[in-house]
């Protein structure tokens, strides 16, 4: 079970590492998206700061998550098909999609840092939260990047079908992040927010375990 | 007769409902005053719709389990009816809270998620729509159905109970708080007004189903 995981997930990574068109692409994305909010207002209020980041974060999982499911041509899917079980390939997709979405969040946080201001009081604590969020919304999105597959337009299905569902996920996210804005909390309701939200990861991980298998054969 | 009895008992049920909810007393309270009758028609709407898309569900973790295309039919026409039940549901509270509230929407983490699930059902037929192979069409609406209704329930049952909200029962419990009623108002409330609508979205959910088959009549094979 982890040996076909690992192995799926070492073909993604060095897929990546020989192309290196994913990651380059994303990362043009995201660095120049900053850089035109940074030309639109300069250094925002931490609010402003807050949000344009979360939005920001999610356009960014959209793009890196639409092209995992994207590259696999017909003939590649019917290969993994032969080779690997549904449980193992979403797995390691999802896998995969969480470690390029961290290291995104993280390169737009520092982005960010540098060039719309620093009202983050906690730092380390926001990068903490930061990492939370993009796994959150890596694994909810690598799930509907799977569905969007089956229908051909991949990135704008993607975005009607999550953007309903992450709401609620980001707005708890905002809401915490606030902590890392110097926000007081009341005692435990932020563990309590946190919390929820590792359940919720938990949640999508089981039900793509669980569906993945019925949109894998066609 | 044998299977309409439950029809006959919705159709009563509902206009107990009508006469009692706009002509029995209510208890004063300020700011809702005569508005409190609203409770009536506007939570129902709710469990409606949490009842309908309950159904659509099943119905579509039974395609799953047996793709028979009824079952496709059978979910996308209780979704249609639990979203008509949420669109009234938000029309209905807009109202209120136009009275109560002093507007009709204002950003009350209840309103949110009610907006949200009518975006995720609104999706879910964006999505159908955009497959022409209808075997996979259902599949995959089937799949984004159960995944988006397991994703709903978290925003619709416990974050609004993390979260400040306009809506009595605040903090804790979001839902009706059983101290705005009085004795009278629960008894058309529970036994009446929440089955009577729920049956009602059934019986509309069951003539869509009804139609549907008769459309559909080449490709299923009955």
């Amino acid at each position: 079970m982890y040996k076909h995981v690992i192995t799926l997930l070492k073909k993604d990574l060095l897929l990546e590492l020989r192309q290196q068109y994913t990651f380059y692409g994303v990362l043009l994305y995201v660095a120049s998206s900053i850089f035109v909010l940074y030309l639109a207002i300069q250094q925002p209020e931490s609010d402003v700061w807050n949000g344009l980041f979360w939005i920001i974060q999610l356009f960014i999982c959209v793009n890196a998550v639409a092209k995992s499911f994207l590259q696999e041509t017909r003939g590649r899917m019917l290969y993994f098909y032969a080779i690997a079980g549904p449980q193992h390939f979403i797995l390691a997709k999802l896998l995969y999609n969480t470690f390029i979405m961290l290291l995104m969040s993280l390169i737009s946080l520092v982005l960010f840092r540098a060039l719309l201001g620093n009202p983050l009081i906690n730092f380390w604590q926001f990068t903490g939260i930061v990492c939370i969020g993009s796994v959150s919304l890596s694994l909810v999105f690598t799930m509907l990047a799977a569905i969007a597959a089956k229908a051909q337009q991949q990135a704008s299905l993607m975005a009607i079908m999550g953007f309903p569902i992450i709401i609620p996920q980001l707005l708890l996210l905002m809401r915490i992040s606030k902590a890392g804005l110097g926000e007081a909390f009341q005692a435990g309701a932020l563990a309590d927010m946190v919390w929820l939200l590792c359940g919720l990861d938990l949640l999508v991980m089981i039900m793509a375990i669980i569906l993945f298998p019925f949109l894998w054969k066609d | 007769m044998k299977k309409s009895w439950w029809k006959i008992l919705c159709i009563v049920l509902l206009i107990y409902v009508l006469l009692g909810g706009l002509l029995m007393e209510v208890p004063r309270k300020a700011i809702l005053n005569e508005t409190i009758r609203n409770i009536y028609f506007h939570v129902p709407m709710w469990f409606g719709m949490m009842t309908l898309c309950g159904c659509s569900v099943y119905h579509s973790i039974r395609f799953l389990r047996n793709p028979d295309l009824l079952s496709d039919i059978k979910a996308t026409s209780y979704a249609s009816t639990g979203m008509l039940y949420g669109i009234l549901g938000i029309i209905t509270g807009a109202i209120w809270a136009n009275y109560t509230w002093g507007k009709p929407w204002s950003n009350d983490i209840k309103q949110i998620g009610a907006a949200i699930a009518l975006l995720i059902y609104a999706a879910y037929f964006v999505l159908r729509n955009s497959i022409t192979d209808i075997d996979k069409r259902a599949r995959v609406g089937a799949v984004y159905n159960i995944f988006a209704f397991a994703m709903l329930l978290p925003a619709l049952w416990i974050i609004p109970r993390m979260m400040e909200s306009l809506h009595p029962g605040g903090m804790g419990n979001p839902g009706a708080d059983p101290r705005d009623m009085d004795t009278r108002m629960r008894m058309i409330f529970w036994p009446a007004a929440v089955p009577g609508f729920i049956l009602l979205g059934i019986w509309i959910s069951t003539i869509i189903i009804r139609f549907r088959k008769i459309e559909d009549k080449n490709l299923l094979h009955v």
